[in-house]
């Protein structure tokens, strides 16, 4: 009796600690927005940003991050947006699936930022969009391509063009352009950029009247690709279309020449990258891939970016350095519309967005959350990125 | 035809590195019964070691050439040998008389530790890993491409698994360290210094490891701190798979594995490779639990 006594005291005693550890947490909930709006009262407005600084997509995740700060270093310069400067919170999420989710939590319930501008890779943004969805942060993605992201909720934005329409371009300049009727595809089973992209471009190839021989999967992060070669060798198209990244696009240029395919090699905006070159060498000469952006652009406000960004950081500017920009400047000009930090507000002034001039061009957000633009085929050649045409939409 | 020739060529080049880490795994196992899961991360360093060490040769004899690439193979290999005997000093001994399980954890510890102190000082982004040897096409028969690397590396293999047979049968360090690993005890009571046959046991692995690294980093050019992750994980079912503590079963369990991983990825698809390998090696154990070269072990009660 005693003991049982002793039991219910106890089980009492742990029932009012969880009670009282509960009501903490839900109070410590319910507290995070007012702190959110402290943060608002005071003199900065808070800028998140997620990206692969490191990994094997690091270049990608550099190249916005140094472009998304020269767009604040010359805001704050300029007095920054409501007479507050903006700051930069900036995480890593090394180039690995999981590491996405984790760090914008972070950003989102610690840092207490307002808007959150990230990731290049589909798949990484597919895993954040969620969180900043439900927590009435507005996301905007610079260089996400696949439709699936701003299909997430109305709190997700992009500010570059979807793959539908980058396969489209690809397969059309594969039929128009070099007048090739075969072509194989190589995917990245483990990117969902790759694997929409693929599907988009074999949907236009073959409307177009060109045939798909061949059509063979791996998994980034491989290093060898010469069994898919030698089978795609083997249905003896015409091109080859490797809508991947370019840690393995390089690779897999190499060992297609080694394995005799010498047949030209196609690929998206996931190849653009100042380490595409030093790896796959000669082998990419002559191949070309569609991206947003070339720094043989001469409009005004393209040339502008491309002299400072120079200045600042003492290199050419890529498209997803030009498209980070953009994504900071949007933001910026919402914030300023929408005359304070509040997550709707701001959400609301971001879908307005009309003919915004940036770097890649003209941006309006359409009801999709989409940015439409054009995009440009670049060719490589001597070793270095050669401007070839620009597709509008 | 000519496609499944050149997808057998494939298969066999890719096994070949994976037999080449393999004999590592398995020499540190059948002098020591442990299995040191760091092997991966000695492959990578050997590997970041020829991305400095080539530079450095380049300033005396022009890269890429056949002696250059000598002296980086000879530089990397005594690098990754000192290193592996640190570690073995630092990490491993001090835990000699504990359980198998203390040293077994501590070895996966000493593989993260590897692993990001490596992204840390190398930097996580892949490097463009420099050209060691004069790559050349051989004539193709009917067909069939196959170059000069592909060559070497299964050169290599076959003549690092003659020169470990020879080590470990006919010197006096190799009687020694068979001594050790048929009973520690009574062969230090027989004058063994079994701490150096020991030490000189992880030199010698990861030696091999630090040569498959950069045999590997030649024929995949792009190198990263996690890279030794995979091709140690698989290497490590290659030798299990010929019979662990048996070096021709790690050549056979490496040329096993690569020739199936390529087989299903030209045939029937990526996506199902992993998958397919460990459903061979689970298949062959079950027939034959000691590996296909291992010998019975017989457990004295």
């Amino acid at each position: 009796m005693e003991l049982n006594n002793m039991m219910m005291q106890r089980t009492q005693f742990l029932a009012a600690i969880a009670l009282v550890t509960a009501g903490g947490l839900l109070t410590g909930c319910n507290q995070s927005p007012d702190k959110a709006g402290g943060s608002a009262a005071s003199d900065v407005i808070k800028v998140g940003e997620y990206g692969s600084l490191t990994g094997t997509e690091a270049t990608f995740g550099q190249s916005t991050h140094k472009g998304i700060q020269m767009a604040l270093d010359e805001i704050n310069a300029a007095g920054g947006v409501l007479g507050k400067k903006l700051e930069l919170h900036t995480e890593d999420d090394q180039s690995q699936a999981g590491q996405a989710s984790t760090v914008v939590h972070k950003l989102i319930s610690s840092d207490g930022v307002v808007a959150i501008l990230g990731e290049v890779a589909s798949s990484r943004s597919l895993e954040a969009a969620p969180i900043c969805q439900q927590n009435g942060v507005p996301m905007i993605s610079p260089s996400s391509t696949n439709p699936k992201v701003t299909e997430v909720g109305d709190y997700i934005f992009r500010v570059c063009f979807i793959d539908p329409f980058q396969g489209t371009v690809m397969a059309n300049f594969v039929r128009d352009s070099l007048k090739l009727d075969t072509a194989a595809v190589l995917i990245d089973t483990k990117s969902d950029y790759s694997v929409g992209l693929a599907k988009f471009f074999k949907e236009r190839f073959v409307a177009a009247g060109g045939k798909i021989v061949a059509e063979e999967k791996y998994s980034g992060g491989d290093k060898d690709f010469n069994a898919q070669l030698t089978a795609i060798k083997a249905a003896n198209p015409a091109a080859v279309f490797v809508p991947g990244y370019y840690t393995e696009a390089g690779l897999i240029a190499m060992q297609a020449r080694q394995l005799g395919l010498t047949v030209p090699l196609l690929g998206g905006d996931g190849w653009e990258s100042d380490t595409l070159i030093p790896v796959g060498g000669a082998a990419l000469e002559g191949d070309s891939f569609s991206t947003h952006f070339s720094s043989d652009d001469t409009a005004p406000v393209a040339q502008t970016f491309i002299q400072s960004f120079r200045k600042k950081f003492n290199e050419t500017p890529d498209g997803m350095a030009a498209l980070g920009y953009d994504s900071a400047m949007i933001l910026a000009d919402a914030i300023k519309r929408a005359g304070g930090t509040d997550g709707a507000k701001v959400r609301d002034a971001i879908a307005a967005t009309k003919d915004f001039k940036g770097v890649t061009g003209s941006i309006t957000i359409d009801a999709a959350r989409n940015a439409s633009k054009p995009a440009v085929i670049l060719t490589i050649k001597d070793g270095k990125f050669k401007y070839l045409q620009t597709v509008a939409p | 035809m000519t496609e499944f020739l050149q997808q057998l060529i494939n298969g066999l080049a890719l096994g070949s590195i994976l037999a080449l880490i393999a004999l590592g795994y398995t020499m540190v196992y059948g002098i020591l019964r442990f299995i040191n899961f760091a092997h991966g991360d000695i492959f990578m360093l050997g590997a970041f070691a020829g991305y400095y060490v080539a530079p450095k040769v380049a300033a005396l004899v022009p890269l890429p050439s056949v002696g250059g690439a000598l002296a980086v193979f000879a530089l990397v290999m005594l690098i990754c040998a000192v290193l592996g005997m640190l570690i073995e000093r630092l990490a491993y001994r001090p835990l000699r008389k504990r359980p198998k399980l203390t040293v077994l954890i501590t070895a996966i510890g000493v593989s993260l530790f590897l692993e990001y102190t490596g992204q840390f000082v190398f930097g996580a982004a892949p490097k463009k890993f420099p050209d060691l040897l004069p790559v050349y096409k051989l004539p193709s028969l009917g067909g069939l491409s196959l170059n000069s690397n592909q060559i070497i590396v299964l050169a290599v293999t076959l003549l690092l698994l003659l020169a470990l047979r020879f080590i470990v049968m006919k010197t006096r360090m190799g009687r020694a360290m068979r001594a050790v690993s048929y009973n520690p005890e009574a062969a230090a009571l027989m004058g063994v210094n079994t701490d150096v046959v020991i030490s000189f046991t992880f030199g010698l692995g990861s030696a091999l490891a630090a040569a498959a690294g950069l045999l590997y980093a030649i024929t995949y050019p792009s190198i990263d701190p996690l890279m030794g992750i995979f091709p140690g994980l698989k290497a490590f079912v290659a030798a299990v798979l010929g019979g662990i503590g048996n070096l021709p079963g790690a050549a056979l369990g490496g040329v096993i594995i690569g020739v199936t991983e390529t087989l299903v990825s030209g045939y029937i698809s990526s996506t199902y490779r992993d998958a397919i390998a460990f459903a061979v090696l689970i298949l062959i154990l079950l027939v034959k639990p000691s590996g296909l070269l291992g010998k019975k072990e017989v457990e004295k009660v």
